[in-house]
C-alpha cells in the first residue's frame, strides 16, 4: 500500500500501461474506499457509490493513454470520479444540498446554544453554562470507545464523513482533499471542524 | 466586537480547527490564546479535540472487500487483453 506512494506517478502510470497487475492492485487498494467516501457525497446510497466507482476505475483504465501529468495522478482519478457521480446524482434527479460541499452557507454551531450563557449575558457573555468535563483517560483508551467513535463517524452526513476520514484516518493533506472534492480551503476546515466538534461530542456523551 | 476585545467561550469553541490548522491571522491567534491562558473550561474543551483527533487516527481506514478487489483485477485483465 505505501508502495503506491512512494512511486512516482509516471513511473506508476508506465506500469499500469504495460498492464503491471500488481501496481493496479496497490492502486485499487489506496483509493478504492476513498472514493466510496467521495461519491457518496453525490448520490443517494451506498450501492449506487459502488457502482459509480466501478465505472470510475474502468474509465481510468480506458484514460490512462491520455494521462499527461498535469495533475497528480491522485487528482485525475477523482476528477474522473466528481464528473461521473455528478452525472449520476443528475439521473438520480438528487440535488446536492448547500450544507454538503458550500457549507458556509448554512451555519451550524458545534454545540447547542444552551451550553453557553447568553451572549447578551452582563457579566459572562458567552461564556460555559455547562462546561466540558475532563474525560477518564482509561476509558478513553478502551476498544468500545473507539467503536463509539466510529459509529459516530458512520453517522455524520456524507461530506463532513469524507472530510473527516480523508484528513484524520487516512492522513491526508487539506490540499489533497480540496483537489478531490473540489472545494475550497475554507469550505474544507468547515466540513472538518463540523465533523470533529460532532465527533467530539459523541464522545462526551458515551464517556459523560 | 472591537478587535481588542476577547473572545467568548463560544466563539472560542468554533475556532479550535481553525487553530489547530494555523489558519488563525496572528492578531486572533493571540487573542485565542489569550482566552485559552485564562479559562480552564476552554483547555478542556481544546484538550478534548486534541484527543478526538488523535483517537481518529487510530481507527483502521476503510479499505477494499476482497469481492471488489477481484472484481477490479478482472476489469483489469479484461482491459489488458482487449
Amino acid at each position: 500500500m505505501e508502495q503506491a506512494l512512494s512511486r512516482t506517478d509516471a513511473e506508476l502510470v508506465e506500469a499500469l500501461r504495460a498492464g503491471d497487475e500488481a501496481a493496479f492492485a496497490e492502486l485499487v487498494r489506496e483509493y478504492h474506499a476513498p472514493l466510496l467516501r467521495v461519491a457518496q457525497i453525490y448520490v443517494s446510497s451506498r450501492a449506487v457509490a459502488e457502482d459509480v466507482v466501478g465505472e470510475t476505475w474502468l474509465a481510468v483504465l480506458q484514460g490512462l493513454d491520455r494521462f499527461e501529468g498535469r495533475s497528480s495522478l491522485k487528482t485525475w482519478i477523482f476528477t474522473i470520479l466528481a464528473n461521473r457521480a455528478k452525472t449520476r446524482a443528475i439521473r438520480e434527479r438528487r440535488t446536492i444540498p448547500f450544507s454538503a460541499l458550500q457549507p458556509e452557507r448554512v451555519p451550524e454551531p458545534a454545540l447547542p446554544p444552551e451550553r453557553f450563557r447568553d451572549p447578551e449575558d452582563p457579566r459572562w457573555p458567552g461564556h460555559w453554562a455547562s462546561p466540558p468535563q475532563a474525560w477518564p483517560e482509561d476509558r478513553l483508551l478502551a476498544a468500545e470507545t473507539r467503536e463509539k467513535l466510529a459509529e459516530a463517524i458512520e453517522a455524520l452526513p456524507a461530506s463532513q464523513r469524507a472530510v473527516i476520514s480523508l484528513r484524520d484516518l487516512e492522513g491526508w493533506s487539506s490540499e489533497e482533499i480540496c483537489n478531490a472534492l473540489e472545494i475550497s480551503e475554507t469550505n474544507q476546515r468547515v466540513l472538518l471542524h463540523r465533523a470533529r466538534s460532532k465527533v467530539r461530542k459523541a464522545l462526551e456523551e458515551y464517556l459523560g | 466586537m472591537s478587535t481588542a476585545e476577547a473572545f467568548s467561550c463560544q466563539e472560542l469553541v468554533e475556532l479550535v480547527t481553525d487553530y489547530l490548522e494555523g489558519a488563525l491571522d496572528p492578531e486572533e491567534r493571540a487573542r485565542f490564546q489569550q482566552h485559552l491562558e485564562e479559562c480552564g473550561n476552554c483547555q478542556v474543551y481544546l484538550e478534548q479535540m486534541r484527543a478526538t483527533i488523535e483517537l481518529n487516527g487510530s481507527l483502521q481506514p476503510e479499505s477494499v472487500s476482497p469481492e471488489a478487489e477481484a472484481a477490479l483485477l478482472r476489469a483489469f485483465r479484461d482491459w489488458k487483453s482487449a
